[in-house]
């Protein structure tokens, strides 16, 4: 063996302590900060989690109540978002990947996808308000409403939906396909029964990604939902919604309301939660 | 395997075919004939053309852009680069089985079925004997039959490469291509999948792309050595591997390049 530069090496060694203990620190510092506010979630929030809050609806300052209002506005208006928003999202990222790979218009679709992704939610809000909500003559202004809260939250879904169907899709092997198209399957249905099936669990992930990501949106429901102190399930009439809820009690003076805004922002936390585990483990589990 | 090389109706013929990727010329001017129901094996090194040369006789190579192919290529007399022939029809009657196992991420009856469910209908009992005859053909039936409904990508890779030889022949095609069907394969599942293409070959035409000279001699009637897109020898295995016309086709099959 050469002989050992003793000095370089100590240089070597030292380098790496100092490496370990920057990304250790790092990583201590992030978790910290997510376990600080998860228990700062599950402190506040557990005690006030009571029968009440799926019966009653959300109370005026000073009153008992609950959150069923939000709650139903919230599931209604997001699984509507996910159905709207799913097929065309699935049939989108399909195109881009399987027929459109190099085309001039994937190209566009894919950038506007990618900005599309990153837009401020608020901006889709006030986007789907001057679409939809404001009255300007149009005979598809349907004004402050369910429809229009899950309009803005399916404009969420789509790009996120979009983007993993590619993904997964691109991760699909060509031999597959290859393989398919030689039995004599026509395109469609290497597609459908082939690709897709492939792909199942990395665009079930997806969804349920978009589901996560629209079940904490407040700012495109702002101008779009509105928001609704009583019970209604009409997607017609102005609707209430968790986050919303969350926004307005949290930030008032009311003891009462402070609970319920807790209680609410556990309840969204964990339906999250839930979410991530089980796509979580639909993606690592091999089909 | 010299007694079996008799005169025999062409299957396949490719006349004055070229094919070119992009720009890139990658066969030239080839011209061979498949006869019926014989194995035809083609070898060459690595890039010489001839997994491309397989490519095209059920235009598998359609699915790309900027790959074309120019010249004649026969099936049963029609020219099927120029004919109005459906080209998924045209892939019914000429299958592949390719180098890495390729089964669908369903069941193994699903695997098999498929294919056949693709063009026929049939009531469940008779798709079911096709399945099972299929898996026996391919020497797949005893291994999986208390599994039907399981995986096939739960299968070791020479059962998986069986499965697929199985899901191409219970489509009843015509010709079947084999593009290296063992280079991913251990030897005892190789030897399984060179008696089943001598078991194959009293119904179906065959041909085989493979690297293993031994292969090709064992398995084949017919042997085509290629290089650099170039056809530079075509005859009878035994002759083109015991006295070779071609300088090129002796150094390779005595492993002095390649």
């Amino acid at each position: 063996m050469a002989t050992i530069d003793r000095a370089l090496y100590v240089r070597r060694k030292l380098g790496n302590v100092v490496f370990l203990i920057l990304s250790v620190s790092a990583a201590i510092f992030g978790i910290a900060w997510l376990t600080m506010i998860l228990g700062s979630l599950i402190s506040d929030g557990v005690a006030n989690l009571t029968p009440s809050l799926f019966t009653k609806m959300t109370p005026p300052p000073g009153e008992a109540g609950g959150l069923a209002n939000a709650i139903m506005g919230s599931v209604m208006m997001s699984t509507l978002a996910v159905v709207a928003g799913t097929p065309i999202g699935l049939f989108a990222g399909t195109y881009l990947a399987e027929y459109g790979r190099n085309t001039r218009l994937s190209t566009a679709v894919r950038f506007v996808n990618d900005i599309l992704l990153s837009t401020p939610s608020i901006i889709i809000g006030l986007f789907v308000y001057e679409v939809l909500v404001v009255d300007n003559g149009h005979f598809w202004h349907i004004g402050f409403s369910g429809w229009a809260g899950a309009a803005s939250l399916s404009v969420i879904v789509i790009p996120v939906v979009v983007r993993t169907t590619e993904n997964m899709l691109l991760l699909v092997p060509h031999t597959l396909r290859e393989a398919a198209a030689a039995l004599g399957a026509p395109r469609s249905h290497v597609i459908r029964t082939v690709t897709w099936r492939a792909a199942r669990a990395g665009i079930v992930t997806g969804i349920l990604l978009a589901v996560a990501r629209i079940s904490g949106e407040t700012a495109p429901l702002l101008f779009t939902a509105f928001g609704n102190q009583w019970w209604s399930t009409d997607l017609d009439q102005p609707m209430s919604s968790l986050p919303q809820v969350i926004y307005n009690f949290a930030m008032s003076a009311d003891d009462g309301w402070h609970k319920l805004a807790w209680a609410g922002a556990l309840l969204i936390t964990a339906t999250v939660l839930t979410l991530s585990i089980v796509a979580r483990s639909l993606s690592s589990k091999r089909s | 395997m010299n007694a079996r090389v008799t005169a025999s109706e062409t299957k396949v013929d490719i006349r004055g075919l070229s094919f070119y990727y992009g720009s890139n010329k990658a066969l030239k001017n080839i011209s061979l004939p498949l006869h019926d129901r014989k194995v035809t094996a083609f070898i060459g090194p690595s890039g010489c053309g001839k997994s491309t040369l397989l490519r095209v006789m059920n235009r598998i190579y359609e699915l790309y852009p900027n790959q074309r192919a120019e010249g004649q290529v026969f099936l049963d007399g029609e020219d099927i680069l120029h004919s109005r022939q459906d080209v998924n029809l045209l892939r019914a009657k000429v299958g592949m089985v390719f180098q890495k196992p390729t089964p669908f991420p369903m069941t193994i009856y699903d695997n098999i079925a498929f294919g056949i469910k693709l063009y026929e209908r049939m009531p469940r009992s008779e798709l079911e004997g096709r399945i099972e005859h299929a898996l026996q053909r391919a020497a797949l039936w005893s291994e999986v039959k208390d599994k039907l409904r399981e995986s096939g990508l739960s299968l070791s890779g020479g059962q998986q490469q069986r499965l697929c030889i199985a899901r191409t022949v219970a489509t009843h095609p015509e010709v079947i291509l084999l593009d290296e069907p063992c280079s991913a394969l251990d030897p005892i599942s190789t030897a399984k999948i060179e008696e089943l293409i001598d078991e194959l070959s009293k119904d179906y035409t065959i041909g085989i792309v493979t690297h293993n000279m031994q292969q090709a001699s064992r398995t084949s009637d017919y042997t085509a050595f290629m290089y650099l897109g170039e056809l530079m020898e075509f005859g009878a295995t035994e002759k083109l591997f015991t006295s070779p016309d071609n300088k090129k086709t002796e150094e390779y099959i005595t492993g002095r390049f390649g």
